[in-house]
């Protein structure tokens, strides 16, 4: 149960990158988070809002994006979102194949309004 | 009028900043560091004793552990002479980048060839951090699930070995190791697997073989120029 933890790194950055940028408010915060980077979306909204509470950021909403975890094949170059754990080629049939998404955990977007 | 602007950013870049850091000290002074990660009780410190147990004195070996509260693994590892530190994270369930870089703070990096940094017991939160090792190993024991890699995929893809402890119970328990095996290589097809049991000592030459061989790479990669 780190996503405490996430939630202020997520709310650090957040502060830091509307401080680059004067006279702007943030309303909304993009992130994606992959399948295989150990982080619990729900549990991380929940922390998020508790963080976010009585600060002059609330309301301020976190959109995830779950990034399921995706492959290339060296062979083929085919791409593939792993289903049932099977990482070798649906195509061509070669493993092991590349781990090219699911380990996300950084952000998409800053919705921000001016002030 | 809202405008949505783009930021490619990581969540945990400020910790990934210091491991970067970290890793770049451990390999200008030829030191291999390894993060072992498991559920609380699969057998870190056993094995860290076993591994400090064998080792010739003046060997350049130096543990950090991690845990929630005492200094217990600190005190069983010290009886060993190398130097030690705990590292206690007070609620906090997984060590981070800033507190590795802290618990150096008053050891010379050029003293060590080695860095064992056992992280606190949870097969999660470990995962996300980064701490500038060299390698991540993941122990899971018999006494446990055979399907552990496929609840928690983050650590066993994350992991170059995974060291399947406490094999002096497999006649006792319904682990099957060879589909612990299996699982674990569906999530991460290229982790190395040994088999050992730190209570009767088996499996321990291939621990200590492997070990021996990443210190030698790690010292090679020392030698050669950065980049």
């Amino acid at each position: 149960m780190h996503e405490l933890g996430i939630a202020k790194s997520v709310l650090e950055a957040v502060c830091s990158e509307v401080g680059k940028r004067a006279g702007a408010r943030v309303v909304k915060v993009g992130l994606r988070i992959g399948e295989l980077a150990g982080v619990d979306p729900d549990a991380l909204q929940f922390s998020f809002e508790c963080l976010v509470k009585d600060t002059p950021l609330d309301p301020l909403p976190l959109e995830i994006e779950f990034c399921p975890r995706q492959q290339r094949c060296p062979a083929c170059g085919h791409a593939f979102c792993v289903a049932d754990y099977e990482t070798s080629c649906p195509k061509c049939g070669a493993a092991p194949t590349e781990c090219i998404g699911g380990t996300e955990l950084e952000f998409s977007y800053l919705e921000l309004e001016e002030t | 009028m809202t405008d949505r602007v783009p930021l490619e950013r990581k969540v945990l870049n400020e910790n990934d900043r210091i491991a970067a850091e970290l890793r770049a000290r451990f390999r200008e002074n030829g030191i291999l560091c390894l993060n072992l990660i498991s559920s609380p009780g699969a057998g870190k410190t056993s094995l860290l004793e076993r591994t400090l147990g064998t080792m010739a004195p003046g060997t350049r070996v130096a543990v950090l552990t991690g845990d929630i509260q005492t200094d217990n693994d600190a005190r069983r590892l010290a009886r060993f002479g190398f130097p030690v530190k705990q590292i206690t994270t007070g609620g906090t369930c997984h060590l981070d980048a800033r507190m590795i870089e802290r618990a150096l703070a008053d050891w010379k990096l050029a003293d060590l060839d080695l860095l064992l940094i056992e992280n606190v017991g949870n097969l999660v939160c470990p995962s996300s951090y980064d701490l500038g090792e060299a390698a991540k190993i993941v122990l899971l024991s018999a006494a446990e699930g055979d399907d552990k890699p496929l609840k928690y995929p983050s650590i066993f893809f994350r992991a170059a070995l995974l060291v399947l402890n406490k094999i002096d119970l497999l006649e006792h328990v319904p682990f099957d190791i060879a589909r612990a095996r299996e699982n674990a290589r569906r999530i991460q097809p290229k982790i190395e697997i040994l088999e050992v049991s730190c209570l009767t000592g088996a499996g321990l030459e291939a621990w200590h073989g492997w070990l021996d061989h990443r210190c030698q790479r790690a010292q090679m990669e020392a030698a050669l120029p950065a980049g």
